[in-house]
């Protein structure tokens, strides 16, 4: 199994000063645990579905890892490196960095949505949804593309506070 | 006739999804045992319905949601609404904002926060303790997240403890999450 958002974060917070074992951030995690593991497992449900609908391994992989480039989190973005290189797609392997696109129509405007979840999903409306459907996406890898952005954008945003929360005090 | 809601209110919208939700008499197992798992445990909405088109997330989202918002010790229920309500200011998901402003207002039995999220956005001016935990959550929001060490030793001086700063960080995450999907795959509507 991959990295996880709680192995990930803990590593990141293994470097700061005021979150080793036993300190008040260690054990509010411990608290919290049945929470980071469901998160866990939530990282599991989008990024390595057992049914992926029209939304590759390697595509989900590829897009959250530009996600995490758009969030400014090198580390996360390096996890999801690892994941578009055991998905072996060369077709969507180069859409890890933001900016970069493919001709093929459909793909191209899964990742023009995805570019919009992460970066400005007030702009997102009903106009986006329809142009998805236009060039072919299913309702439900819809959906999927949704549940992606939104998982990615929710671990970035738990390791950015745990990471402050870390470096307090 | 049925209106967009555009501006942000405390009375519930209706929510309308752009694709069309899964027909509940067509629903495999595994997309009936993932709507099972739902906040309000009663009749199965328009937005479960629509987000079962993706069972192996829906079935894992609805109890860390309800971990994450209704968890027992640790920072207060309204705490983490407003959390939410900053998470949904920012990112403009009007039937989020609605649905966790009223638990704000029901939990405090006030309005005066609430109206001057609504009235001022992410320059609301609110007492010093509100203002620290929705600073750092409207700041968590956004896309790449600006709040900084600052922010968080905000919280502190305001009295927050490890736990609860934790708590603040999962509530206004979770809600990067929901926003996500209830403004992006369906609208607000007033009948």
């Amino acid at each position: 199994m991959p990295a996880d958002v709680l192995g990930l974060a803990l590593r990141l917070i293994e470097n700061l000063a005021s979150a080793g074992p036993g300190s008040a951030l260690a054990e509010a995690m411990e608290k919290r645990a049945e929470i980071l593991r469901l998160s866990e497992a939530a990282h599991n449900a989008v990024l390595l579905p057992r049914e992926p609908g029209g939304l590759s391994h390697g595509l989900r992989a590829a897009l959250a890892a530009r996600m995490a480039r758009l969030n400014r989190n090198p580390a996360l973005a390096s996890h999801y490196d690892t994941l578009v290189a055991r998905a072996d797609e060369p077709t969507t392997a180069s859409l890890v960095n933001p900016g970069t696109n493919v001709t093929d129509r459909r793909t191209a405007e899964i990742v023009r949505h995805a570019d919009r979840l992460t970066l400005a999903p007030r702009e997102a409306t009903r106009a986006h949804v329809d142009a998805l459907r236009e060039v072919g996406v299913a309702d439900a890898d819809i959906v999927r593309l949704s549940e992606l952005a939104a998982f990615v954008n929710y671990q970035v945003r738990v390791i950015a506070g745990i990471t402050l929360i870390g470096g307090m005090r | 006739m049925s209106e967009l809601v555009h501006t942000f209110t405390t009375t519930i919208p209706r929510w309308q999804p752009y694709v069309v939700p899964v027909d509940l008499a067509t629903a495999t197992d595994e997309q009936r045992a993932a709507m099972q798992v739902t906040p309000s445990g009663k009749g199965i909405s328009p937005y479960v319905l629509t987000l079962a088109h993706d069972p192996e997330s829906l079935a894992v989202r609805s109890p860390l949601f309800n971990l994450i918002m209704y968890g027992r010790d640790g920072l207060t229920g309204s705490e983490r609404e407003l959390g939410a309500v900053a998470a949904s200011v920012v990112n403009r998901c009007v039937y989020c904002a609605a649905v966790h402003a009223s638990r704000f207002n029901n939990l405090t039995k006030r309005t005066d926060v609430i109206e001057a999220v609504f009235a001022d956005g992410l320059e609301a001016t609110l007492d010093e303790h509100l203002q620290a935990i929705f600073d750092f959550s409207a700041r968590l929001s956004t896309t790449p997240p600006e709040a900084t060490a600052a922010d968080a030793q905000a919280l502190v001086d305001v009295g927050l403890n490890e736990l609860e700063c934790l708590d603040l960080v999962l509530s206004a995450a979770i809600f990067g999450w929901a926003n996500r999907l209830m403004h992006t795959l369906g609208e607000p509507m007033r009948d």
